[in-house]
């Protein structure tokens, strides 16, 4: 009986579409943001790059105070993770520790940059002809020109390239299913570059050496979909296909995705090329080809600058390092009273404290909310298990009893149900009529799982180094042993032939 | 440059909270309630009011003895719901103080005792209903026939003097105005050996329940719709109990039809349907998967079924409930549903 494997069975990504358990229909309040073409904001008066920006190390800065920098010059340096270069030319005032734009809140170091007001480019080295390039430069290029996941986790991109190369993928999702509420920034990209995307996906595609390329946007997109399906009809675009997802949250999640398009789960504790894929944001697409064909670092992104709190919503070009306010007077400013600043959309993004904040690469939304548009926070009560989350999980979790093990440290129980699955959606969150904070239960949880995890690997790494030693000490010890038998051995039948000889009748002791 | 306030996602007005999903539950058994005054006249709604009237002292008072706050529990109706859930059950001229005690059980034992809101492992409603039941059998038989079969009508003057003093308005007795209910007589019937189609001529008697009955049971269903449709309830565990009590029922009537009753007679008698949309729906007591669900609701109908066949009560919803309550969590570790992307075979994800 030959049956397929789920590998094989992921090539048919986006022949047809299948659901996913929970999510949920909200308001998506996209169109206040999707009136007018995105443009680049004034240059600012200042910029604060931060030298980390995405998951892992944080790069070495390579200018300090007082250099001048070109636009597009590297700014930092980084072995394992991406490059951070100069949004514009100016003067460097400092390298300093700064607020950076995280949900933590936390400081770390920034380069000050005071624009000149030239925006003068430095050298950019482009790649022709990538039907020629291997895809090894490819990665290089990417690395070197700082692209991370635009889509918020900000994965260094060159690094699931090449992972996704050697596993031998054989299809890249795009993911231009933009689920939260309020977010349009990829579809403004997707309307207005559809030509850079289509040709990073092939650009990606050759660097993966993947075949096939899925577009995935939402079905209420109808514009964006002329547009790619338009920019997609070229002799090279031959299985690129554009596929239309119904618009739930959180569909644009990588897992939910992955289930929507092939009907496969990716194995828990997996990652999605154990089904032959790759995930990237439609928004790295467009960027991986302005970095292979321009050689163009990633310095600028469109972002969504939304919500009731701002007078005139809609999404700008704006430079990696614009401080929040900036773009916020760019947008008229703000109206009324603003009751709170979020990054990102308001199921999973965080708040903010300044709108001093910077500009980042995953950055995606600066949402505005006024009074009206939060809740007045509501007393948590305890939870009444009325299941309302269960049913919304994504993951097919049941956060009740989570969030019960979570509350008691009832760790191995967490792990069992599958804590670790959590992709922190805040469906639960939402729906839960005792308006428990449940995904930062789940994130302290994760947390607390991870650590735990790395302790046991710390003892055990501890114990084989231990048993390691012991296993060399006794083998030295039966080494020496054995050497000793040996020559004991050797003695004995030189004394006996010797006794046989009649020469001597000296024991081996005594030898 | 501004500074703003921080606080967690979501940051979206959330619609529900648990106020609003108790007042659902109760504005979905108005109509049952409605039915009931109409076939058994105005003792019920006296019931109700009392039940309510204590479940909320009792509630503030044991908030107060635990160092809670009354407000946010308070005015979460869910002391509101228990207590009406009770009042259904009781009979309507039962004396006030059957509430009295069967709030300070509910409310107090079954419910603050065990950590509140969310913690009891029991049903409330039917804690403080088994323990009236066993505790004064007497009164908590003395049910009322439908209003069209009454000698004596009762309106709802008579109904407090009867409520409050004991005293009976009539002429009569307690005899002259109580009446056994279908099920009371369907099982005294049986037990002394008198065939099913024989019990049912009795004048007590509907098209499947009791005369009266069988119709609440409808609007009772008709609320429970409105639940589902709210997403409110889930559907695993009415369709478990229904469903199980038809099928079980079906192979017993059709072998012995003499002394088995027909399955929707079972379905429309005693508190099944009320108990099979409001009570064993209750979250806080019940599973929380759905597989979890279906088997819970399969065991309450299962045990009911013994308890109305076998056991010393003519109806054992109650007791199904609160046994199926002990059982919710084992059955809860067995029915967790397969996590997105967990092998099929879930439990053996350690052994790996
Ligand atoms: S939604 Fe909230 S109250 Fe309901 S079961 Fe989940 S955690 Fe408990
Ligand atoms: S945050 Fe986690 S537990 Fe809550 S719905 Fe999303 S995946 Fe499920």
């Amino acid at each position: 009986m030959s049956q397929l494997s789920p590998f094989d069975l992921a090539r048919d990504a986006g022949r047809h579409t299948h659901h996913f358990h929970g999510g949920l229909k909200l308001r998506h309040n996209k169109r206040i943001s999707c009136q007018t073409p995105v443009e680049r904001p004034p240059l600012p008066d200042i910029l604060v790059v931060p030298l980390l920006q995405q998951a892992g190390d944080i790069a070495r800065p390579l200018v300090e105070a007082g250099d001048l920098v070109l636009k597009g010059q590297q700014i930092g340096h980084c072995q394992n993770c991406v490059a951070v270069h100069a949004p514009t030319s100016g003067t460097v005032e400092a390298v300093e520790d700064r607020l950076m734009t995280h949900a933590s809140g936390m400081t770390g170091l920034c380069v000050i940059i005071r624009p000149d007001g030239k925006d003068q480019w430095t050298r950019l080295e482009p790649l022709d002809h990538i039907a020629d390039i291997s895809p090894a430069r490819l990665a290089r290029q990417l690395q070197e020109c700082g692209l991370a996941g635009l889509g918020g986790a900000v994965f260094p991109t060159h690094a699931k390239t090449l992972d996704g190369h050697q596993r031998q993928v054989h299809t890249l999702i795009l993911n231009g299913a933009e689920c939260e509420p309020y977010i349009s920034c990829d579809e403004m990209l997707m309307r207005e570059q559809p030509g850079k995307i289509i040709l990073g996906a092939r650009i990606l595609r050759r660097a993966l050496g993947a075949e096939r390329v899925v577009i995935a946007i939402e079905d209420q997109m109808g514009a964006v979909h002329q547009a790619l399906a338009y920019a997609a009809d070229c002799a090279e675009c031959t299985q690129i296909t554009v596929v239309k997802v119904t618009t739930i949250y959180p569909e644009g999640g990588e897992r939910q995705l992955i289930k929507v398009l092939t009907g496969l789960e990716v194995p828990l504790g997996g990652r999605p090329s154990d089904l032959g894929l790759v995930c990237q944001n439609v928004a790295t697409a467009a960027a991986v080809a302005e970095a292979v064909s321009e050689g163009k670092p990633l310095i600028e992104r469109y972002i969504t600058v939304t919500g009731n709190g701002i007078s005139r919503p809609r999404n700008l070009l704006a430079l990696i390092g614009t401080p929040f306010y900036h773009l916020v007077d760019a947008c008229g400013g703000y109206t009324g009273n603003v009751a709170r600043l979020v990054v990102g959309g308001p199921m999973m993004g965080y708040p903010v404290s300044s709108d001093a904040t910077p500009v980042v690469k995953a950055v995606n939304c600066i949402l505005a909310l006024t009074d009206k548009d939060i809740a007045a926070p509501q007393a948590e009560m305890p939870c009444i298990r009325c299941g309302e989350c269960s049913r919304a999980c994504p993951a097919t979790l049941l956060p009740q009893q989570l969030h019960l093990q979570v509350n008691n440290g009832l760790w191995d129980e967490a792990e069992e149900y599958g804590l670790l699955a959590c992709i922190e959606c805040g469906c639960c969150d939402f729906v839960c009529p005792s308006h428990i904070p449940l995904v930062s239960w789940f994130r302290h949880g994760k947390d607390m799982l991870r650590q735990r995890a790395d302790e046991a690997q710390a003892t055990t790494l501890a114990r084989q180094r231990f048993e390691a030693r012991e296993v060399r000490l006794l083998r030295k010890k039966q080494a020496r042993a054995e050497k000793m038998a040996k020559r004991k051995q050797m003695l004995q039948q030189k004394t006996a032939t010797a006794q046989q000889t009649g020469k001597s009748a000296k024991g081996p002791e005594d030898a | 440059m501004r500074s703003f306030q921080t606080s967690n996602a979501p940051h979206m007005p959330q619609q529900i909270s648990v106020a609003k999903v108790m007042l659902q539950v109760l504005l979905a058994l108005v109509p049952g309630i409605l039915a009931y005054t109409w076939y058994f006249g105005p003792g019920i709604l006296v019931q109700i009011l009392l039940a309510t009237v204590f479940a909320l002292l009792i509630e503030a008072l044991f908030l107060r003895m635990r160092g809670r706050p009354l407000k946010p529990f308070i005015d979460d109706y869910s002391a509101v719901v228990t207590a009406v859930l009770f009042a259904l059950c009781v009979p309507p001229l039962a004396p006030w103080w059957i509430s009295l005690v069967g709030m300070l059980f509910a409310i107090g034992f079954a419910k603050h005792l065990y950590g509140g809101l969310g913690q009891n492992v029991f049903n409330p409603a039917m804690v403080g209903y088994v323990v009236v039941l066993i505790s004064f059998p007497q009164a908590m038989t003395a049910w009322l026939p439908p209003v069209t079969l009454a000698e004596h009508s009762i309106g709802i003057l008579d109904s407090l003097q009867v409520i409050f003093t004991g005293q009976v308005p009539i002429a009569g007795s307690w005899d002259a105005i109580t009446q056994a209910t279908p099920l009371d007589t369907l099982k005294t019937g049986i037990d002394s050996g008198r065939m099913i189609s024989e019990i049912r001529q009795s004048p007590l008697f509907g098209d499947f329940g009791g005369l009266g009955w069988e119709w609440i049971a409808n609007w009772f269903a008709l609320g429970g719709i409105f639940l589902l449709y709210k997403r409110v309830i889930s559907w695993q565990v009415p369709a478990a109990i229904i469903g199980s009590v038809i099928l079980l029922s079906l192979p017993l009537w059709l072998a012995d039809p003499d002394s088995s009753p027909f399955p929707l007679q079972h379905v429309f008698s005693g508190a099944l349907v009320l108990a099979a949309f409001f009570i064993a729906t209750d979250p806080v007591s019940g599973c929380v998967s759905p597989r979890g669900r279906l088997v819970f609701g399969a065991g309450v109908a299962v045990i009911t079924l013994v308890i109305r066949r076998w056991g010393g009560y003519p109806d054992g919803v109650a007791f199904a409930v609160l046994l199926m309550n002990m059982a919710a969590p084992l059955i809860d570790r067995y029915t967790r549903p397969r996590i997105y992307g967990e092998k099929p075979d879930g439990r053996d994800k350690k052994n790996e």
